[in-house]
């Protein structure tokens, strides 16, 4: 094995890529436009800044005497520019709606809120006479921007409830609760899809490897090869390495592509190395699985067709497609639905890269890459070998 | 080392039926532009792949530089530069990138790769073409840039396979200057032909295959003067009673 030698025949094959607009195409263009229209379709976009927050209130005491009061307030809550606000009955209907995402905040008026008021124009002065009562506030805690804007918003409508329009900064018989911040759920489809983006996107290097190397057999340059000292685990190193660097190239552009829609997969930094990790090493896969593929094409254009035999039946047991049943069974045999559960686990559960679950499903998926790997350059040294 | 920088041994190989070789031996000596001649099918591929170490000899064996070609082809390898009848290149590289790789693939040092493969572009007349992509050169472009990526490493023994086939007079003239320079730097150099006029011209010997056997070996010269032939045209003639013309 000579460093320069390999390093010369990736130079080689990146440049080859490169100027080979089909895989182009396919390894590049296609993944991001991908994940560009799959992402906005399925639900990428964050809504964290919508112009109109959605407010849900309980009022608990719209039936006591002093019901105006609460009116008032929900009337001063609706009143003001920039909420949507919606009537709930119960406490727990309202917590649903907020854990599903279609609330940005639930207010609950206390039971009593109204003869607090009432408690305070009887002896503003007097603090000691009031009743108090508390204001419960709950915030989706994945908005920023509704989190730190809501709080004062109720603030200023309790001051306009107390005082009409001209709103003092006294004390008053009601404050507001400090905010429960609740972990809200706004996944869309796209959050379970987008880990596949990455197993699904590598897969099809399959096609790419198969081709080159019928290209350069069919040309004869795997003969001229094997009359200069370059050996044949050069050059098939050469390919795993090379397409490493595509597959890499590809986790990059994924992740921009999502970013770029809003797309924050639920974790940090070392998941998102985590996920180069397993991608790279999945390569070994798809460069094994392309070698095969070679074997068993008579010329190029056959290899674009045999190398669906591979991509497939991972494409579908496990990318992106939902799985169940007898599909969740073939899954299990599947390298690309451990890279796809890895990401998973990671992005959507927000597991920490420390789950021994990832590190297994790397593991099968090194182990896996490296026996493809040794099976596909096998065959393909038996085939090319001297008569 | 010994003198012969090649020696071929009772060379027989087979395909299924077909005997392409037949109980073939020669020597070629360092520092000798040696011809194959013969009609297509007559084995010339076929012997030089068993040179390059591409095809393992049914019967009998070969030594290059004292290298045996079936049980030391690395050694082999390591000395040889070959260019194959099908020009083999990467399109989607410039001729220059073609020839820069395979030097690098025989271990030209850096420093020495640019320089040389600035020289050798110049040789073929492709200064003009050799930064294009390889794909869109012609025939005759291909040819000369292929002859040049089997000798970008100064091999110590060359085996080019048909290097002037279809090739316009200007370039073919090119290519056997470049072919005579190298036989100065002694290298052993082995090319097949089927051009009569190109053996008689460049080879200190040939020698003629019919069939896969060796019919006739020498000098040019020493053939036509022991066949009474004008030229190897008519040495062929006499030796198998067709016309080489024709078998072509
Ligand atoms: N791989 C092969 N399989 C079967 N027959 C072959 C193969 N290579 C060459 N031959 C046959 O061997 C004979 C010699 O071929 P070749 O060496 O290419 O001749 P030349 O180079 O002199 O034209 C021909 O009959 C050819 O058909
Ligand atoms: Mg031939």
């Amino acid at each position: 094995m000579k460093l320069r030698r390999i390093a010369a025949l990736v130079k080689k094959d990146l440049k080859v890529f490169i100027r080979e607009p089909a895989s182009m195409f396919l390894l590049i263009l296609f993944p991001l436009v991908l994940t560009l229209t799959f992402g906005i379709a399925f639900g990428g976009i964050d809504t964290g800044g919508a112009s109109e927050f959605r407010i849900g209130v309980v009022n608990m005491d719209a039936n006591s005497t002093s019901a105006e009061w609460s009116d008032s307030f929900v009337g001063n809550l609706t009143d003001l520019n920039g909420t949507a606000v919606s009537h709930y009955y119960t406490n727990e209907t309202g917590q649903t709606d907020l854990l599903n995402g279609g609330l940005d905040a639930l207010i609950v008026i206390p039971e009593g809120f109204g003869n607090s008021i009432d408690s305070y124009w009887d002896s503003p002065i007097d603090g000691s006479s009031w009743e108090n009562t508390t204001i419960e506030l709950y915030l989706d805690s994945g908005s920023m921007i509704a989190s730190s804007a809501i709080p004062p918003m109720i603030q200023q409508v309790l001051f306009t409830t107390f005082y009409g329009e001209q709103a003092g900064s006294m004390e008053l018989p009601i404050e507001i609760g400090s905010p429960s911040l609740v972990y809200v759920s706004d996944l869309s489809q796209w959050d379970f899809m987008a880990p596949g983006i990455f197993a699904f996107s590598a897969l099809f290097m399959i096609m790419t490897v198969a081709m080159s190397l019928t290209v350069e057999r069919d040309g004869g340059l795997l003969k001229r090869m094997s009359t200069t000292p370059v050996s044949a685990s050069e050059f098939i190193g050469a390919k795993a390495l090379t397409y490493m660097l595509v597959g890499m190239l590809q986790v990059l552009l994924v992740f921009a592509g999502s970013f770029a829609i809003g797309y924050r997969p639920n974790t940090d930094a070392s998941g998102i190395a985590f996920a180069f990790l397993i991608v790279v090493i999945f390569t070994l896969t798809a460069v094994g699985m392309g070698l095969i593929t070679a074997v068993i094409s008579k010329s190029a254009d056959v290899a674009s067709g045999v190398a669906f035999i591979f991509i497939m039946p991972q494409m579908f047991f496990g990318t992106f497609m939902p799985l169940g049943g007898l599909t969740e069974t073939l899954g299990t045999i599947m390298p690309t639905n451990y890279v796809t559960h890895a990401l998973t686990t990671l992005f959507l559960r927000g597991a920490p890269v420390g789950t021994l679950s990832i590190w297994v499903d790397l593991l099968i998926v090194a182990v896996v890459g490296v026996l493809m790997l040794a099976i596909g350059a096998l065959l393909f040294r038996r085939q090319t070998a001297k008569q | 080392m010994s003198d012969n920088a090649i020696i071929v041994e009772n060379v027989t190989k087979r395909f299924d039926s077909v005997t392409a070789v037949d109980n073939l031996s020669l020597e070629i000596k360092w520092g000798e532009l040696f011809g194959l001649l013969g009609p297509n099918g007559a084995g010339k591929t076929t012997l030089l792949n068993v040179l390059a170490t591409l095809l393992e000899p049914t019967e009998g064996g070969a030594q290059v530089g004292g290298f045996d070609v079936e049980h030391d082809g690395k050694n082999v390898r390591d000395i040889i530069g070959v260019c194959p009848q099908e020009p083999a290149y990467y399109g989607h590289l410039t001729g220059r990138e073609n020839i820069e790789i395979f030097g690098t693939f025989h271990d030209v040092p850096k420093e020495d790769l640019k320089e040389r493969t600035d020289e050798l572009i110049k040789k073929i007349g492709m200064e003009d073409h050799a930064d294009r992509k390889a794909k869109e050169y012609s025939g005759g472009m291909v040819r000369r840039v292929s002859t040049v990526m089997a000798l970008i490493h100064n091999p110590k023994v060359a085996l080019l396979d048909e290097p002037t086939v279809a090739m316009d007079p200007v370039s073919r003239r090119a290519v056997w200057d470049f072919i005579l320079e190298l036989k100065e730097k002694g290298m052993a150099i082995v090319l097949t032909t089927h051009y009569m006029e190109e053996a008689e011209f460049l080879c200190d010997r040939v020698g003629i295959i019919d069939e896969g056997r060796l019919i006739a070996i020498g000098s040019p010269k020493e053939l036509m003067e022991k066949h009474n032939a004008k030229d190897l045209e008519e040495v062929f003639i006499k030796l198998t009673g067709k016309k080489l013309k024709e078998v072509v």
